[in-house]
């Protein structure tokens, strides 16, 4: 039953290759903010332009375009 | 800080998405063929779409076509959102997408052919698998460069779950994948009987963990929360759940092989993993669902929050369920029943079609900068789609326990009280029932395609989407003391993931091959390798997929052994590469299909192979009529006698110089003895080598005398 341990052998160095991420992680500072993140992702929208995500502008030219389009 | 304006790339987000709808419509055709083929068998119109091949074409296209287009969608779309930063490069992006594309299309073209390796969603032959580790680089140098090139130091824990996801699905695959190449379109599996089991289930088990679960988990970290616009419910819990997640399921594949002639202890820490596995999985649904706490008004109106709510509650129901399966008193009743069926397509369609359909309601309009097309349509698919699942699974579960029960029943005098071909024609009225509920969900899925077309058509692509970011502060700032470690820290991650890819990559190629041919030594000494026709017929018989319908894996129940005989030993599959236990019994199971009471003669087989109902009224098997006609590719047999033997198989030296004319002799003698049955056939037909084969199942060990 040679294959238990090939996959044993395998799965460890997956396990150990995890247990390094993690622990990069958490020496990185990670998780040192454990709520930020979570809400951060959410501002991207047209809505908060400035932040981040498509511009006012680009949207407008945008939709112009797409009236152009359709003319 | 001088702030960076940059450019999302979203051409790419349509393509997989686009990719991801038309796939999952083939996908999902190809699954709804296969179900009425098992209510009407003279669909099987001819032997390249008879069941044994539409299968593997089937969950290939599902898992690899429909999910994988499904993931590369998604995580295109959010990994460079949460890294500010557009895709790493767009070659590699094109790359990526359009050398998927093509595997699929080999894929939907070489399993109709029959060019199979025959293991489970490992079905691509060696060309193809050596193009999917291509790809799947290319998916991880585009992935890491995002990554190493990001705006946003912390990393979100979507991109997380993508990491873990790309990494061992990399290993996985390769490790899976060892075969030995024969020819250009077949190959034989590094590993034989037990320890191929062993692997593809290890594969099997992680395939659903990690290409079905943990990338679509990461998905919805990201779109739930955008959908519902408020933060994950606790993004403390989100990490806790996904560290604990990853670390278990690599172990729990063994639940797939309960009272098989895997080593027990071997099982028993399969199922340990696997029950544990409940509180990482609920964990994830937990915290998908109640981050809509407070906001479910807000799922009353908006339709793509009804489908990733179902999603996540269709998740929850799965990762319930399979602990519970993973218990070896369940599985005794589940295993090889539709019951598992039911399992996968809650799974499946619930988990992991909902929220594709969700996603897609939400991006489409956003990349196409216009609202979605109908509402209303959304919510007809919304409708029709849920109750596909439920027409799907109520009576797949109800025909698994009914099935189990039939094939467990004895009489008071102690007989098996059901044939199994009773339990058969029994399952029919539910296999129609489970066509309709796919047939609903097809509908639901071609609303879709409408509403997404009209949406598209409405709206004109943003193919870059401008955004601004400062750029990530470059310097380190040591802190706290140095560790030895320190070193690894500076170093960028993709470094370290990518080197030890690669040390697995060549530590599996070295170790692997030498280390598992020696260990593949006979363990029972009546056990003999196959003959030249007997391994042509095998061929054959994986060729044509009939694993999908027929266990060859009796399990030591009184039930199973009073209706096949004596359970099978791990020691009889040793010359199997690769092995053919199959994991479902449409049909009966064939270990001993050739000896004890169930050796029938060749003039039967030649019957039932030509028309399986006229042996068997109501046999739902398809016809392989065309076996009678066409003739056996004797031109392979040395190659392929050369490749066992370097595999380990003990064929004299030599033998591969006359195994043709043994193959031809042995083929003589059965075709004389359908003669005396009168039925005339020329020695050099498929159908002969493949009686060939069915005659020596579970011969080997009747051999032997009594008392083992």
């Amino acid at each position: 039953m040679s294959a238990l341990f090939v996959l044993i052998g395998i799965s460890i160095i997956v396990a150990g290759s995890f247990l390094t991420a993690f622990l990069w992680s958490v020496g990185d500072g990670q998780y040192d903010d454990d709520y930020t993140p979570s809400i951060r992702i959410l501002f991207d929208d047209v809505s908060a332009p400035v932040i981040t995500g498509i511009s006012k502008e680009s949207l407008d030219q945008n939709k112009q375009q797409t009236a152009n389009d359709k003319q | 800080m001088q702030v960076e304006k940059f450019y999302y790339d979203n051409r790419s987000v349509k393509n997989f998405a686009f990719a991801t709808i038309i796939w999952g419509v083939v996908g999902m055709l190809a699954g709804l063929y296969a179900a009425l083929q098992l209510v009407f068998p003279s669909l099987n119109v001819s032997q390249y779409a008879s069941f044994g091949r539409i299968r593997p074409l089937h969950t290939n296209a599902v898992i690899f076509a429909f999910v994988g287009n499904g993931i590369f969608m998604g995580v295109y779309y959010s990994l460079q959102r949460l890294c500010k930063a557009r895709m790493y490069s767009d070659m590699l992006s094109k790359i990526h997408f359009w050398g998927w594309q093509l595997i699929i299309v080999a894929a939907a073209i070489t399993l109709p052919l029959g060019y199979t390796a025959g293991k489970e969603y490992a079905e691509l032959e060696w060309p193809i698998d050596i193009a999917i580790t291509l790809m799947w680089v290319v998916f991880g140098w585009n992935m890491f460069g995002t990554i190493l090139k990001r705006r946003e130091k912390h990393l979100y824990v979507a991109i997380w779950f993508y990491i873990a996801t790309f990494v061992t699905v990399a290993v996985l695959h390769i490790v899976n994948s060892m075969e030995l190449p024969v020819t250009l379109f077949k190959s034989y599996s590094l590993y034989a009987g037990v320890q191929d089991a062993l692997v593809q289930w290890w594969y099997g088990h992680n395939a659903v963990a990690f290409f079905l679960t943990t990338p679509y988990l990461g998905l919805m970290y990201y779109f739930l929360p955008k959908a519902a616009n408020r933060p994950v419910y606790s993004y403390k819990l989100s990490i806790i759940h996904f560290w604990a997640l990853i670390f278990l399921y690599i172990w729990a594949g063994p639940h797939h092989l309960l009272y098989t002639a895997l080593p027990n202890w071997a099982q028993s820490l399969g199922v340990v993993f696997s029950v544990m596995l409940i509180f990482p999985s609920w964990g994830g649904m937990i915290n998908g669902l109640l981050t809509l706490r407070g906001a479910w008004d807000k799922v009353r109106d908006d339709v793509i929050l009804k489908f990733m709510v179902v999603a996540v509650t269709a998740y929850g129901m799965a990762t319930f369920e399979g602990p519970l399966l993973s218990l070896k008193s369940i599985s005794a009743i589940s295993h090889y029943t539709d019951w598992i069926i039911a399992h996968v397509h809650v799974g499946a369609l619930g988990w992991n079609g909902m929220l594709t359909f969700g996603i897609l309601y939400w991006l489409i309009p956003r990349i196409f900068n216009t609202p979605l097309y109908s509402k209303k349509l959304a919510n007809r698919h919304f409708w029709l789609g849920t109750l596909g699942i439920i027409f799907y699974a109520v009576p797949m579960y109800w025909a698994g326990f009914t099935q189990s029960a039939m094939w467990k029943q004895f009489t008071e005098a102690g007989q098996l009280k059901y044939t199994f071909l009773e339990t058969v024609t029994y399952m029919k009225p539910f296999y129609a029932m489970r066509s309709l509920g796919g047939t609903l969900y097809l509908i639901g899925t071609l609303l879709m395609v409408y509403n997404i077309y009209k949406t598209a058509r409405a709206g004109k692509l943003v193919a870059n989407e401008a955004a601004e970011a400062a750029p990530l502060e470059k310097v380190y700032t040591p802190h706290k003391g140095e560790h030895w470690h320190r070193w690894i820290e500076r170093k960028p991650v993709q470094l370290m993931v990518f080197s030890l890819v690669v040390i697995l990559i060549g530590g599996a190629i070295e170790m692997i091959p030498t280390f598992m041919i020696k260990s593949n030594v006979p363990t029972i000494s009546s056990v003999k390798p196959y003959t030249p026709l007997e391994l042509q017929g095998r061929d054959i018989y994986v060729r044509e997929g009939c694993y999908t319908c027929h266990s060859q894996m009796i399990r030591p129940f009184r039930s199973e052994t009073e209706r096949y005989g004596e359970y099978s030993k791990a020691g009889e599959f040793v010359y199997d590469h690769p092995f053919q236990w199959g994991s479902k019994r449409t049909g009966p199971d064939l270990a001993r299909e050739g000896s004890g009471n169930l050796k029938k003669t060749d003039g039967w087989h030649f019957r039932h192979f030509r028309e399986p109902s006229s042996m068997s009224e109501g046999s739902i098997m398809p016809s392989y009529a065309f076996m009678l006609k066409d003739n056996l590719d004797t031109t392979t047999t040395k190659a392929k006698i050369n490749a066992m033997r370097t595999l380990g198989v003990p064929y004299e030296k030599g033998f591969e110089n006359i195994a043709n004319a043994n193959l031809m002799e042995q083929a003589g003698r059965i075709s004389d003895n359908l003669k005396t049955d009168s039925i005339k056939v020329s020695p050099g037909k498929e159908v002969i080598a493949l009686i060939a084969y069915i005659q020596r199942m579970g011969t080997d060990i009747s051999n032997q005398p009594a008392n083992k």
